[in-house]
């Protein structure tokens, strides 16, 4: 059963090593995946851990679903104190290696303390050891990945691994599984660096029961052609999420120069269409790849063409290594976007994070903040494509003195360069946003400023904001699995009633991590795909667990004060430009200057921000300082935590 | 008419949905170590090849099988074991020249597949057709169709490349 998966604590100080059941009173709860993390989170960490400390918490999970009978639950979650942003940190991959820990018999890892010397965790049917690290320190995700097959003797093996920028403690360092499936964000990476921890592979044969296999069997195949016949899945599985950005692009929200433009000009040579001529002279025409059991396939397959990487096999490249190596530092070579993915994938270094860093200190070089002697004379202007990448190098290894200050996340480069670098930087809570301008749409202005883990668009992004669909449609969608009857609005640069939506995304969201299904599987990039009501029947034929969609609801909600509560608890106050729910200047004061003509001259204004941000609290059953009150934990049974049940 | 499973590596993304509807319908758990399909992955050149039992006319795992467990069945055209008959001597397993023929170490057999007596589920899941069930004479047919697919691209191009020139 999905819920004999155990719980494993691994001491690395001690060599201590616990498995325990996860009581069923828990599961219903939390379900699994990032909410159970969440909990374990908060309850074993100390107020003001240092996250690079033996005091910090590395959690590793699949969602409750991981290696069931349901499509796409291949999530691999993982959390701990952020070394970017000493508040929650949280990332979530897919690929292959959640799915193997559950075959190996664990859904949740615990993992404390700190290694003398380089150490990865073995784990195969229900055990647990230690290994020596030694000969894996120093090399690439995926180096490492088929040395540690080769040394066990198992082509099956599938690991977490970090790269060299996690060893090097990058402060946006990833996790990462496979070719490119990055825990990316908030740097992971960074902390299983602190903690000599090279990596965690997983291997086993153990048996899934699934509660109902006849149904359950039936149910996906339902729930695939739901997810497969949704226009938007077509179009990932064919050119992968590139299309966003060209999309995206081409009404003019995207970054450019840091946050000077919100669209790159004469971009045909990085567009989607271009990308994918790339993958079929390299790899052929079926060159789409896909995580475990998932039907959209969005990965590319590609060889690098030319350069000094030339035929180097990577997938992707993303939307974020399309703003990372293009739209933000202004680049627009083929050459530049599919080496700088290749060599964030190889370091394990977050694209997001690395492209919003650099393009800050372009701009800062622009303006005269960071000179030449600053960047040891490299030319860190917007354009150069060699400084871009040579920078990625320097961030991954330290080398230099900017290439070893920016490997300290934002807030602490910005506080090292001074001179108001800092009004510069478009980040919330200290994470780098997404390289979307967000201007000239309120809704996800407000979910990058509330995200849990820094500015982010996949914790509560209702991008089908965009799609301008009719009101009757959005009520439909988003007075379910709880009423809702207030104010909705088709216009996405329009500030009514996106409060709600943003807070209903955020409850989708997190119901899926809890779940461990993919977020291209829910109501994130296409109205018609499943969520909370088709939810239940997933949950039941697979693991036997009843619940209806408001108690699925709920587990969000709960799960999403556990976030709130450990943010609380490491200073987020509300206004606070580097640990609260605010938006950089630029938002209120520059408005876009390129795109749409209905995009032209928008900012976000400060008064209406206000007062979403207080809705948004509202309806999550906080106060005006974003703090839950006494009865909303009362209602949800938190009142009492932490609660040590785990 | 005798259909047979046909693979098209080319189209295969590598997500062994086949793995895990095979081991959920054959045996009602999720363990693709249970899958009588398994996809053989060079995953640093992005190549994926999902295998499993040819369902050969003169089976070698039939002719080695010392007690005659293994027969054909000639409605559906597929190799079967009768397990009240096999000693699990797993001679069959050492002969397949596809690895087709697996032994589980949980319940001591070996096992294969069976096309899931007409209704193969990784046909019926793999959105790509990588794995397909087509009648035994149409394959080859499928296979020229797309190599003469290729040609004439290939052709076009050349003709493009002359003009051009």
């Amino acid at each position: 059963m999905a819920l004999d998966r155990k719980i494993a604590y691994i001491d690395l100080t001690t060599g201590e090593i616990e498995t325990k059941p996860i009581p069923l009173e828990l599961r219903k709860k939390f379900l699994g995946g990032r909410g159970l993390d969440a909990y374990l989170l908060y309850n074993n960490t100390k107020k003001g851990c240092d996250p690079l400390g033996p005091g910090n918490t590395l959690m590793v999970s699949g969602g409750i679903l991981s290696a069931t009978c349901a499509s796409a639950t291949a999530r691999t979650h993982i959390m701990a104190k952020s070394p970017l942003t000493g508040l929650l940190g949280s990332a979530n991959m897919g690929g292959f290696f959640a799915p193997e820990l559950a075959w190996a018999g664990f859904h949740h890892l615990v993992i404390k303390g700190k290694a003398e010397k380089p150490v990865y965790i073995w784990i195969h049917n229900g055990e647990i050891e230690i290994r020596d690290a030694g000969d894996l320190w120093g090399k690439t995700t995926t180096e490492t990945q088929w040395a540690i097959r080769e040394e066990l003797g198992d082509e099956d093996i599938k690991s977490a691994v970090i790269g060299p920028a996690g060893e090097n403690l990058v402060a946006f360092a990833n996790v990462m599984t496979g070719i490119k499936n990055a825990a990316g964000r908030t740097g992971m990476g960074c902390v299983m660096g602190s903690k000599n921890l090279k990596a965690i592979a997983a291997r086993g044969t153990m048996d899934v029961k699934i509660a109902h296999p006849v149904e359950a069997l039936e149910y996906n195949k339902r729930f695939i052609d739901q997810i497969v016949s949704a226009k938007v899945n077509q179009t990932q599985g064919a050119l992968g999420t590139p299309f966003i950005w060209g999309a995206t692009n081409s009404w003019g929200g995207i970054r450019c120069r840091n946050f000077q433009y919100n669209q790159l000009e004469n971009a045909d040579d990085i567009e989607p269409e271009a990308i994918d001529d790339v993958c079929n002279e390299t790899m052929g025409p079926h060159h789409m790849t896909g995580c475990f059991g998932c039907q959209v396939h969005c990965r590319a397959q590609y060889k690098i063409p030319s350069g000094p990487y030339a035929g180097k096999y990577d997938e992707g490249p993303e939307y974020t290594s399309q703003g990372a190596f293009c739209g933000e530092p202004e680049c627009r070579s083929m050459e530049t976007l599919l080496t700088g993915n290749h060599l964030v994938d190889q370091f394990g270094m977050d694209n997001l994070e690395t492209g919003s860093i650099i393009s800050w200190a372009m701009e800062l070089y622009e303006l005269g903040i960071l000179t030449s002697k600053d960047t040891d004379g490299l030319d860190l202007k917007f354009g150069n494509d060699e400084a871009l990448l040579e920078m990625v190098k320097r961030i991954c290894y330290r080398k230099g003195w900017l290439g070893d200050t920016l490997a300290d996340g934002g807030i602490p480069a910005s506080e090292k360069i001074g001179k108001h670098s800092f009004d510069y930087m478009i980040q919330v809570k200290g994470m780098n946003n997404l390289h979307s301008d967000e201007r000239a749409t309120p809704a996800l202005a407000l979910n990058i400023a509330t995200a849990s883990r820094g500015s982010d668009h996949l914790r509560s992004r209702p991008a089908i904001d965009l799609y301008h669909l009719p009101e009757e449609v959005l009520r439909k969608i988003y007075s379910n699995p709880v009423p809702y009857d207030g104010p909705l609005s088709s216009e996405h640069t329009s500030y009514e009633g996106k409060p709600w939506q943003v807070f209903w995304q955020e409850n989708c969201y997190m119901a899926v991590d809890c779940l461990g299904i993919c977020k291209y599987h829910t109501t994130f990039l296409g109205a018609t795909l499943p969520n909370f009501e088709d939810w239940p029947k997933v949950l039941y034929y697979n693991t036997g667990i009843e619940m209806t969609p408001r108690e699925i609801w709920d587990v969000a909600l709960r799960c999403n004060i556990m976030e709130r509560l450990f943010n609380l608890r490491e200073g987020l106050s509300r206004e606070d430009l580097k640990k609260g729910d605010m938006l950089n200047h630029r938002y209120f004061d520059e408005p876009c200057r390129r795109g749409a003509r209905d995009v032209i001259g928008l900012k976000i204004d400060r008064k209406k921000f206000k007062k979403m941000i207080d809705e948004f609290y509202e309806h999550h059953g906080w106060d005006e300082n974003g703090v839950p009150t006494p009865e909303t934990l009362k209602r949800l049974g938190l009142d009492k935590e932490p609660s040590h049940l785990l | 008419m005798e259909k047979i499973l046909m693979i098209n590596y080319q189209k295969c993304t590598g997500c062994r949905l086949c793995e895990l509807v095979c081991t959920v319908m054959h045996d009602g758990v999720s363990n693709p170590s249970r899958s009588r399909i398994k996809v053989m992955k060079w995953e640093s050149e992005g190549l994926y090849i999902p295998m499993a039992c040819q369902q050969c006319d003169d089976a070698p795992c039939m002719n080695v099988c010392p007690v005659k467990a293994i027969s054909r069945d000639e409605d559906i055209g597929f190799v079967t074991v009768d397990y009240d008959l096999c000693i699990g001597c797993r001679s069959c397993v050492a002969v397949c020249p596809f690895g087709a023929m697996n032994y589980n170490v949980i319940d001591k057999k070996v096992f294969k597949c069976d096309l899931c007596g007409g209704d193969p589920q990784c046909v019926r899941f793999c959105e790509e057709k990588a794995v397909d069930y087509v009648d035994a004479s149409r394959v080859s047919m499928f296979k020229k169709k797309d190599a003469a697919k290729r040609l004439s691209v290939a052709q076009k191009e050349t003709m493009c490349l002359q003009v051009a020139v």
